[in-house]
């Protein structure tokens, strides 16, 4: 009987739709995080005075949380369409996850709290917040992503309640913070900043739109370079992982040519006064610098496995049941187009650009306290 | 400690905050979303108003439990990684369908009508309330599936190559009793806290208004509103009296040492006592029940024998892990699920299968006791506030304004640590024991690393909550003539009607 039975690694086509969909999301998530990501490193630079920054805050006000969205959907995905990947994942990279949390708890809180006190004092301290709340998950998802590339090492573990032993992270905290993956944090630091500030003067008007174009001219260049190194590392250094398929490698080329290519027309157009195409630019940079990521994620979803070669993870060891996949396909083919429109819609609606006009000046400067 | 101790207090510390956001995100979002109907179909100022004043302080509450809620999400995976492990394939498709209908809707279209005032016609604007709060309402609706499936794990199969529960029938998860029974408990409490919320701070708000000599619209809008919160409080509380009995009785069939623990009920009597109150730890040796009720536990159960722990203990070392005495309720992968693995439990020794009898017996009655406490202010509020009277301004106001959206936050938070306490030694219930389910590969160390700094965040972000919450409280009704400016002309150069 066993010779007509399946291999236990033959990838099933839900489980690569599964990856694809994953990757859809955190496509998503970097395009439209990105740029508030970059919005809210910027507030304490850019922003000159209060109404400055509140016209930079205000460009990302109605979305932000929409945006943050896709993360919470890739992460829901991962535990649901692979949930040995979310279980070692999670808690491998348990400090980097958790210092994503705390930034994204305090842009979240500086976001909505800043502007409900009259207190210059209580506004700068949120700006720092969320400066800072932006600028770490940017660098964490960079080194991760970096590492996921390069394929995080995990070892057998024994675990008392079922017989196969369970591959968990085997690396430490440290270890994860090697060359090329801090090139992947400063890459999505860079990357995130000119992306927010093509963003914001693709939205706004006047000095604040001045500052960020010229901010994304000189940003752009950082990206450029640092985007162009890691394209080369990424596809020439981590290329020929066990399992990976050369046709793949060839499409991460490309993407990643492209990546490259796109940042540089933003940034050229960014120079010409061209904001829309110039935003078109980074974004679609963003889109293929992901992409390419993934195609090394494939199919050993980031994991080195040398060191548990009878349990690997893997696409299909880590891929939930059948059933589950099949519910999940049906549900995410019903809902992500629904949830495109809307978003799509609600940047039509707040599609004015805005200026310090739009601002009432509501600061206290003399007494100012919190409440 | 062992890292399941640190990491068990790190969910409940992470997850009773975050509730405290959660019941009146859900109940709130949908109250005000009532009161711009009532204004957008009557043109009637005095609902605009409330809108408002209500509407910021539900978005003040409404950020902390986004930001919390984040945590949430990646906490199984961070410190339970092997609880994941083994649920994923049916606990990780309630959390994804979650994320994918309900937090973008809620997050997306809330955003709109936070910055739509004045930018929209009034119908979408309206309709961009509506979908938000019909968002924070689905979203309970997978969370507490979740929750039910790891109480009464329905439609799943124990599959022991894999080594994790698999997805058999999704519709019975979604059928779950335990499903139904609880989330209409959940519900109905959430506006029960919605609902006091209001009555306390539009009653508070009209005493003082009414002391101060403020103009005649205020004291009427005030008043429309604590009507409103009292009304839906009271109906609200009824509701989940109803429901509490309902899931109690649903409990007795699928948890049943749970609710012998909540009752203290040691042996199997046909006169089961429910007791008020007892001794702080009721174990067996000092049990002693105060200000019993004969036979209440029979009628509470609806039930001839009331169970006892003793009992329950001895069916589970002869016949491992079964239902009550129900079996023809229960779906068969259920029964296959804890046939299979009842075997695997005993070999890992699992044998103590008594939750903690002092938490579970408390935590139950102050969660009935300081929810009804409630209601009793509800119609303290709708006796004081009748045919137009106003009580003068004292410090019964202030304590019963201070207490009414406070009491019933408490009464929540007991009543899920009693749901998960009570399901202790398990963290899914009969399947897997809660301490194979924690993360092996993070250390003690990182574990109460994680627990001081979100403590010390949550800390500091109560304080400016609590702080922004008053400040709007104080400040009341937005003036008559600022609201209601609807300008599509768009002039480029105009303000914001709002801003950040």
């Amino acid at each position: 009987m066993t010779i007509f039975e399946v291999p236990a690694n033959a990838v099933e086509p839900l489980q690569v739709v599964w990856l694809i969909l994953i990757a859809v999301l955190w496509i998503g998530f970097f395009f439209l995080e990105g740029f508030d990501f970059g919005v809210g490193m910027l507030v304490p630079f850019l922003g000159k005075d209060d109404r400055e920054r509140r016209v930079m805050y205000n460009t990302v006000g109605p979305h932000w949380d929409g945006n943050e969205v896709w993360l919470l959907t890739a992460g829901g995905a991962i535990f649901a369409a692979f949930s040995g990947w979310y279980a070692t994942l999670f808690s491998g990279l348990y400090l980097p996850l958790f210092l994503v949390l705390v930034g994204l708890i305090l842009r979240g809180v500086a976001f909505e709290y800043r502007g409900k006190q009259p207190s210059l004092q209580w506004r700068r301290g949120w700006d720092w917040a969320a400066a800072i709340g932006s600028f770490l998950p940017a660098l964490v998802f960079g080194v991760g992503f970096a590492n996921f590339v390069k394929g995080l090492p995990v070892a057998e573990t024994a675990v008392a309640y079922r017989d196969t032993p369970v591959p968990l992270f085997s690396g430490t905290f440290w270890g994860l913070f090697s060359p090329f993956a801090l090139l992947g944090g400063l890459l999505f630091v860079a990357l995130f900043i000119t992306h927010g500030a093509i963003f914001l003067s693709l939205k706004t008007r006047g000095a604040v739109h001045d500052k960020a174009k010229a901010l994304a001219n000189k940003g752009g260049l950082v990206a450029i370079v640092l985007l162009a190194g890691f394209v080369v590392w990424a596809n020439a250094g981590y290329g020929n992982l066990p399992g990976q398929l050369s046709w793949l490698l060839a499409v991460a080329w490309i993407v990643g040519v492209v990546a490259v290519v796109a940042l540089g027309f933003g940034w050229f157009m960014n120079s010409k006064g061209r904001d829309g195409f110039a935003f078109l630019g980074t974004a679609l940079s963003v889109v293929t610098l992901t992409v390419m990521i993934f195609c090394h994620l494939y199919p050993g979803l980031g994991f080195d496995n040398t060191l548990a070669p009878n349990s690997p993870l893997d696409i299909t060891t880590a891929a939930s049941s059948p059933a589950t996949l099949k519910l999940m396909t049906i549900a995410a083919a019903c809902l992500v187009p629904v949830v495109l429109a809307y978003q799509v819609w609600t940047y039509v609606v707040f599609r004015r650009r805005l200026s310090t006009k739009n601002i009432v000046d509501d600061t206290v400067t003399v007494g100012a306290r919190a409440v | 400690m062992s890292p399941e101790t640190v990491a068990r207090w790190q969910f409940g510390i992470t997850t009773v905050y975050h509730y405290l956001f959660i019941p009146l995100t859900i109940s709130l979002s949908l109250l005000t979303a009532a009161l711009q109907t009532v204004w957008t179909k009557t043109g009637n100022a005095a609902y605009l108003r409330l809108t408002k004043f209500f509407g910021k302080l539900f978005l003040i509450n409404f950020a902390m439990g986004v930001v919390t809620g984040i945590v949430q999400e990646f906490q199984f995976g961070m410190n339970w990684s092997e609880y994941s492990r083994f649920v994923g394939d049916i606990f990780g498709a309630p959390l994804a369908l979650e994320a994918l209908i309900a937090f973008f809707l809620e997050s997306t279209f809330l955003g709109v009508w936070i910055f739509g005032w004045g930018r929209l016609s009034k119908r979408v604007h309206l309709a961009a309330i509506w979908l938000g709060s019909v968002g924070t309402l689905i979203s309970s609706i997978f969370i507490i599936a979740a929750n039910s499936w790891m109480q009464n794990p329905v439609g799943a199969t124990f599959n022991s190559g894999v080594g994790r529960a698999e997805l058999a029938d999704f519709g019975a998860v979604l059928t779950n009793p335990v499903f139904l029974t609880q989330w209409t408990h959940t519900i109905t409490s959430c506006f029960l806290t919605g609902g006091a919320f209001i009555a306390g701070v539009a009653f508070y708000r009209l005493v003082k208004a009414n002391a101060e000599k403020a103009p005649q619209a205020d004291l009427i809008a005030y008043r429309k509103g604590a009507r409103f919160g009292a009304w839906v409080l009271l109906v609200a509380g009824l509701a989940t009296v109803v429901t509490g009995d309902l899931l109690g009785k649903t409990m007795v069939d699928t948890q049943p040492i749970k609710m012998a623990a909540a009752e203290a009920v040691y042996d199997a009597t046909e006169d089961g006592e429910f007791a008020i109150l007892a001794g702080l730890n009721p174990t067996e040796d000092s049990f002693r029940l105060e200000l019993p009720i004969p036979g209440f536990l029979n009628w509470l159960y609806g039930t001839d024998v009331v169970q006892g722990i003793n009992d329950l203990t001895v069916q589970w070392e002869t016949d491992g892990y079964r239902q009550n005495s129900f079996n023809e309720g229960v779906d068969e992968g259920q029964e296959q699920l804890q046939r299979e693995y009842a075997e695997r439990l005993q070999e890992l020794g699992v044998d103590d299968i008594v939750p903690p009898v002092g938490i579970s017996f408390w935590s139950f009655r102050l969660m009935i006791g300081i929810g009804l406490l409630a209601v009793l202010g509800g119609i303290y509020i709708l006796v004081a506030i009748r045919k137009d009277k106003t009580p003068r301004f004292n410090g019964w106001v202030t304590c019963v304004a201070i207490l009414m959206p406070l009491l019933p936050l408490i009464a929540n938070s007991f009543g899920w640590i009693f749901t998960e306490m009570g399901r202790q030694p398990w963290i899914v219930n009969g399947v897997l024991p809660t301490a194979l389910a924690v993360s092996p590969s993070v250390t003690t160390g990182v574990l109460w690393l994680s627990l001081i700094l979100y403590t010390l965040i949550y800390g500091v972000l109560a304080v400016f909550e609590v702080r922004l919450l008053l400040k709007y409280i104080k400040v009341g009704l937005p003036p008559e003539t600022d609201v209601a400016k609807v300008d599509l002309g768009q002039d480029e150069d105009a303000p914001l009607s709002f801003a950040y």
